[in-house]
């Protein structure tokens, strides 16, 4: 089981980490804004998370941490 | 190295800084200060420094930026078209605090010009020739003794005050030779360069030497703390020579090679009963104030003698304040005044038909 | 449960100022990885340059020197000198090095100075608000080139990779991307192995890194992977093109 973190203050919702999980579980979260005001990146059902840590790859603000 | 060497002024130039520890030198060949790369190309590697000619000069003031901003004693060196290019670099190294030194053996100007020897890029050195409010500390060697004693004391000043140095020579102290002696070094104690890039080595935090300041605050604030220290500058390291001005009617004033001619000029006056006396400015950054202003409650007139069209006149005329006239005479493009020509000047001055 | 992913030691931990998007934050993080998995951040010196990545001086834990627009690679050359056992890169956009810079790029190349220059290709100028740069390319729209940059009047763009293996003095030039995972990860060892050409003293080394500038393309951060996949990369082809 793997975990992924979300440093959401840092995220300016650019979208890419959702591009590339191969378990499409991460998505935007359309019910909040961080403090940029920008609609921070999450993942849902964290429990299907490989940790194969694309997201955190390709996040240009190294929003994202993840453990295995 | 402490007997006396006939030697050419460039050489000179590059065997004092070399003998005041600089290590590094960054040039490019412009007529007429080639020799101070070429002697640096033979001695750097025998004292196991850096000699690195340049792809341009604007490339050798930007790789004397990061020599200096890594904590090192560098010098370039180069002539009005190369330090015209050189100006950018000049104020980033003012903007980030390094010390450095700079060595203008200037030549007739403007544009390509000619090379030989010239005055034209005084304003350029001390009025400051790039952008921002800043000052850089000019000396003006009269003699190649003068020259290796002047650079030398260059690096010190550099490293005590974080500021670039201009040696401002010519064309004919460039390539002219004298005897010269080099005095055991001793330099003054100066602070330790620990804002230096030299890797953190994982000991201390990180150091950043950078010029940038986006908040207007900021940069208003590091301008006033130069600022003061040049006012410290200008207390404590204004170098002049004044000779024969306590009686003089006539004060001549000029600096580097054209003073020597002046004083000729002088002798000469004198010798025809004209009582004449002259003020030499050695740094023309802090330009030595007082000694005009204490002089001119004698002297009649002042007359500044350039090999330009006139222009540490201007600082001549702002230091007298209008207490006394201030005269000019001067040769530009190259041409070298001489000592007769500069008498008759003298003479329509006493003889009062000179106009400003 | 071990961390398998965070952020690398040589990268200060500070919100970046760049544009949501904007790749500039993938590349920096690639280059402190590749200095932490050197163990080299206590002898890096980098030097920053003049564009949207002038803050990169605020980014990297290492002594950093900021650097006249064009003149890294001098600065830089100034500093390793003075310092050879130091590791010197520096990071440069493609208005930076192949526009203004061009000389101090080709001569620091050509001299075979043991530096590493990261460059940072996006096709514009980024900070200055989208003007052409010398890697913009035809038919591209920009600031400066209105009706899209046309060849008769505003020349060709410049592919650096291909100009600088020609000189004797590269050790190991590389053009690579950051537009997907695969990439990042041949990205990362192409600096990686940039690096270590310094460090082994073979002389001078580039990595070309395409990245994307979604502000002034006027596209979505996605899409403008999507275009750099489309449209740079058929002209700025990957791969290593000298490695000594």
């Amino acid at each position: 089981m793997a975990k992924v973190f979300f440093k959401e203050d840092r995220c300016k919702g650019c979208e890419l980490c959702t591009t590339v999980c191969p378990k499409g579980i991460v998505v935007m979260a359309r019910d909040r804004i961080n403090n940029k005001g920008f609609q921070p990146a999450q993942v849902i059902e964290q429990d299907k998370c490989i940790g194969c840590a694309f997201c955190a790859m390709i996040c240009p603000d190294v929003v994202i941490e993840v453990e295995k | 190295m402490s007997e006396k060497v006939l030697m050419k002024g460039n050489e000179a130039v590059a065997e004092a800084a070399i003998q005041a520890g600089c290590r590094y030198f960054f040039g490019y060949p412009i007529t007429p200060q080639n020799e101070i790369p070429e002697y640096m190309a033979k001695r750097m590697p025998k004292v196991n420094g850096v000699y690195l000619q340049a792809e341009s000069e604007v490339a050798a003031i930007n790789m004397v930026y990061g020599a200096a901003g890594a904590g090192a004693r560098v010098m370039t060196s180069s002539s009005s078209p190369g330090i015209s290019l050189k100006q950018e670099g000049i104020s980033y190294l003012v903007g980030s605090d390094l010390p450095c030194v700079i060595v203008n053996m200037v030549r007739g100007g403007p544009g390509l010009g000619g090379i030989q020897p010239a005055q034209s890029d005084y304003f350029q050195a001390v009025k400051g020739g790039a952008h921002g409010d800043y000052y850089l500390v000019v000396l003006a060697p009269s003699s190649v003794q003068e020259a290796v004693d002047l650079t030398m004391e260059a690096f010190d000043i550099a490293d005590m005050y974080r500021t670039p140095v201009i040696i401002l020579g010519d064309g004919m102290l460039g390539q002219m030779m004298e005897p010269v002696q080099f005095h055991q070094y001793k330099g003054r104690n100066l602070p330790a360069k620990d804002w230096a890039t030299t890797g953190t080595n994982n000991s201390r935090k990180r150091n950043i030497i950078n010029s940038l300041f986006i908040d207007p605050q900021e940069l208003e604030n590091l301008n006033i703390e130069r600022f003061n220290r040049y006012k410290q500058i200008q207390e404590k390291e204004v170098k002049f020579e004044s000779v024969n001005c306590e009686d003089a009617d006539v004060v001549l004033v000029a600096y580097g090679t054209t003073a020597r001619v002046a004083k000729s000029a002088m002798s000469r006056a004198r010798a025809e009963g004209l009582k004449v006396g002259l003020i030499r400015p050695i740094t023309l950054w802090p330009f030595p104030v007082q000694v005009f202003q204490q002089v001119a409650r004698t002297a009649k007139a002042f007359l500044a003698v350039e090999m330009s069209m006139g222009q540490m006149v201007e600082d001549v005329r702002l230091a007298v304040n209008g207490l006394k006239p201030v005269y000019f005479y001067g040769r530009t493009g190259g041409m070298v005044l001489t000592p007769m020509a500069i008498v008759e000047e003298i003479k329509k001055i006493s003889g009062g038909e000179k106009n400003d | 449960m071990t961390k398998v992913f965070e952020k690398p030691k040589a990268l200060c931990d500070v919100p970046l100022h760049y544009c949501p998007g904007c790749t500039h934050g993938i590349i920096h993080r690639l280059v402190a990885e590749a200095i932490d998995e050197l163990d080299i951040l206590g002898k890096t010196v980098g030097v920053a340059s003049v564009g949207c990545s002038v803050f990169s001086y605020n980014y990297f834990e290492c002594d950093m020197q900021q650097a006249a627009h064009g003149r890294a690679p001098a600065v830089a050359t100034g500093i390793k000198r003075v310092h050879p056992g130091n590791v010197v890169f520096t990071y440069q956009g493609d208005g930076d090095l192949a526009a203004i810079g061009t000389a101090e790029m080709v001569h620091a190349a050509a001299r075979g100075e043991k530096i590493t220059v990261i460059f940072v290709n996006n096709a514009i100028y980024g900070m200055t608000g989208g003007q052409m740069a010398p890697t913009t390319l035809l038919g591209q729209v920009t600031q400066t080139s209105p009706y899209g940059r046309n060849a008769e009047n505003q020349g060709y763009p410049i592919k650096v990779c291909e100009m600088l293996s020609t000189l004797e003095g590269s050790a190991y030039i590389a053009r690579v991307s950051v537009d997907s995972v695969k990439n990042i990860r041949n990205a990362k060892k192409a600096i990686k192995k940039a690096f270590e050409t310094q460090i082994e003293g073979k002389g001078f080394s580039l990595v070309e890194v395409l990245s994307t500038c979604p502000t002034n393309w006027g596209l979505s951060p996605v899409e403008s992977l999507d275009w750099l996949r489309a449209n740079m990369m058929p002209f700025y082809p990957l791969g290593i093109y000298k490695e000594k």
